[in-house]
């Protein structure tokens, strides 16, 4: 590049300046990839290479006898219990949050997140401490034949503490970015609240809503901790997915407990994939309202 | 109409305020307020030198600073690895750079019973890195490092993100002009920028860190007093029936999750504060 002549030059000075020589580059780049590689690529690959390791015959059918369905089952069922409850939940939140100005907002953004800072077993052990037959409502709940606790009703509750915060935390900083000029707008010409909502701040909020329920329906599908304190492992009964992958590997059959951590994984994968998807819209969206204001009229 | 005219600060036109509010308290209450004050008062019920035996066995100390010590080292290594990350990420282009960006939040997805099975075939004597290494990962408390430094992986590089990405261009320059190495501009000038947000990372790893469960018990191989995580002992004491044991234990592991919290709302404000927000 020596001959180059001066004008192309004096930009590139600039550019050494405030970056680092690519010798340094490709150092960092390769750390980077290597630590990556090591602790969340390889780790990915061995659950589909184990899976498959003995062959697809055993991996079909370690997914589909009858245990393992009823894994899948129930996991369904809970997540499809947990993540619309927790979907209305995180659209009132951000709601009264995102929307108006009132006091104690900051102590109740700071309860929503608490679950993210308990340990899962202890999210398990505390319904355990209100529902379990030496709990509060232990033996009203025996008296009236009510099982909460191992049982469907507590490995959606557990659940629904665990994956409380995530539609609700998507939405708020977004909604609170976007004002309400919109909202009240609407609301002088005469729309109603009902109205207001569907027709003005959902659209607008339609993509972190999407990315909040897949992220919530992932660790909803993927809880162990808390469920498997409240379960009971009753095999065929109370076990989810996690928990059948869990007796699966203790027995041994890891084959098997592969198999159907590989459904979990592909799972994962396909949140990721929605997520990248729904970043790169939001992102377009952005860059086409900017290109629009720059547009002089 | 109670809750609007009693915390509202402003009147505001659009409607919806005390159902939304009112519906949010109440489903706060019954699923995270109540059952965790349910831990609080059970150990009211226990005598103090019955609820400081529980907690201060040696068993529990040993799960104590295991799950502690092996946190803290999680997060501190993901702290170094997360800034070149982010910084590979933010700053240079390379191929497949969009994969890997994607591939960062993985922790988040994936569940964490399957990377507690995949990192214990991995790292197991004969497993494709436990083979390589000269010493035993799986069953040890390196292994419970390992779990712990794979689930705080993205935290790092998340909060430090938009950050770094903000970073004006402009202070490089002038430290560059004003005669300063670029070792020297990255020490004095970039880092103490990037300050805030990589403790708020490092913080958000360690707190994820010591709750953690599922990852953990598979590679831990669970040895009391060497490689026994803090959750599987208040699971261990449970399944015993030793209720009043696992929650004092875990009123405990709440109030280190509850000051953790606190700590982390602290350098959010302090980042935020930072960028001129």
């Amino acid at each position: 590049m020596s001959a180059a002549s001066a004008s192309e030059k004096a930009p590139r000075r600039i550019d050494e300046a405030t970056s680092e020589p690519a010798w340094v580059r490709r150092l960092l780049i390769g750390i980077a990839l290597a630590f990556l590689a090591v602790f969340l690529f390889v780790p990915l690959v061995a659950v589909f290479v184990e899976a498959l390791k003995k062959g697809l015959d055993v991996y079909l059918a370690a997914i589909s006898e009858p245990d393992a369905v009823s894994a899948i089952k129930l996991t369904l069922i809970a997540a499809g219990i947990s993540v619309p409850l927790n979907l209305v939940f995180g659209v009132a939140a951000a709601w009264a949050i995102a929307k108006f100005d009132f006091r104690g907002k900051n102590v109740l953004l700071t309860l929503i997140d608490l679950p993210f800072s308990v340990s899962p077993v202890i999210a398990g052990l505390v319904f355990v401490l209100v529902f379990g037959l030496q709990g509060w409502f232990g033996e009203w709940l025996r008296d009236h034949d009510l099982k909460i606790i191992f049982a469907l009703p507590g490995i959606v509750i557990a659940t629904i503490f665990i994956t409380f915060p995530f539609v609700a935390r998507e939405l708020i900083p977004l909604m609170q970015a976007q004002g309400n000029e919109q909202e009240e707008a609407a609301r002088v010409l005469g729309a109603g609240g009902w109205q207001i909502f569907r027709r003005i701040t959902l659209p607008n909020v339609k993509w972190a809503l999407l990315y909040g329920v897949i992220l919530c329906n992932a660790r909803a599908m993927g809880e162990f901790g808390a469920v498997s304190v409240v379960s009971g492992h009753i095999r065929g009964q109370t076990n989810t997915m996690p928990l059948h992958i869990e007796i699966l590997y203790n027995e041994y059959q890891f084959a098997a407990a592969f198999a159907v951590a590989s459904l979990l994984a592909f799972l994962a994968l396909v949140t990721l994939a929605l997520k990248y998807w729904v970043e790169r819209n939001a992102a377009s969206r952005r860059q086409v309202a900017a290109s629009v204001e720059a547009v002089p009229t | 109409m109670l809750l609007s005219r009693a915390l509202l600060k402003r009147h505001s036109v659009l409607p919806g305020f005390d159902l939304a509010l009112g519906f949010t308290l109440l489903y706060l209450s019954f699923f995270i307020l109540v059952p965790l004050s349910a831990a609080f008062l059970k150990t009211f019920t226990m005598t103090w030198p019955a609820f400081w035996s529980a907690v201060s066995a040696p068993r529990v100390v040993a799960s104590y600073k295991l799950t502690f010590g092996a946190s803290f080292l999680a997060a501190l290594v993901n702290a170094f690895f997360g800034l070149i990350v982010c910084w590979v990420l933010v700053r240079y282009d390379f191929f497949g750079k969009r994969f890997v960006d994607a591939l960062v939040d993985l922790p988040f997805a994936l569940p964490t019973a399957v990377a507690g099975i995949a990192l214990t075939a991995l790292y197991s004597g004969n497993g494709w890195i436990g083979r390589w290494l000269p010493f035993k990962v799986s069953f040890t408390p390196v292994g419970v490092w390992v779990a712990l430094t794979f689930i705080g992986l993205p935290f790092v590089v998340r909060t430090l993100q938009p950050v770094l990405e903000d970073l004006q261009k402009e202070v490089e320059e002038a430290a560059a002009i004003l005669g300063a190495t670029r070792w020297q501009t990255f020490t004095r000038v970039i880092l103490p920028i990037l300050a805030p947000a990589l403790l708020t990372g490092f913080a958000l790893a360690f707190a994820r860190a010591i709750g953690e469960y599922g990852s953990v018990i598979f590679i831990a191989g669970n040895l009391p007093m060497i490689s026994e995580i803090t959750p599987l002992l208040i699971i261990t004491k449970l399944e015993q029936f030793d209720v009043p044991g696992a929650t004092a234990i875990a009123v405990v592991m709440l109030v280190a999750a509850f000051l953790m919290l606190l700590a982390i709302n602290a350098l959010q404000a302090w980042t935020r504060a930072r960028q001129g927000r």
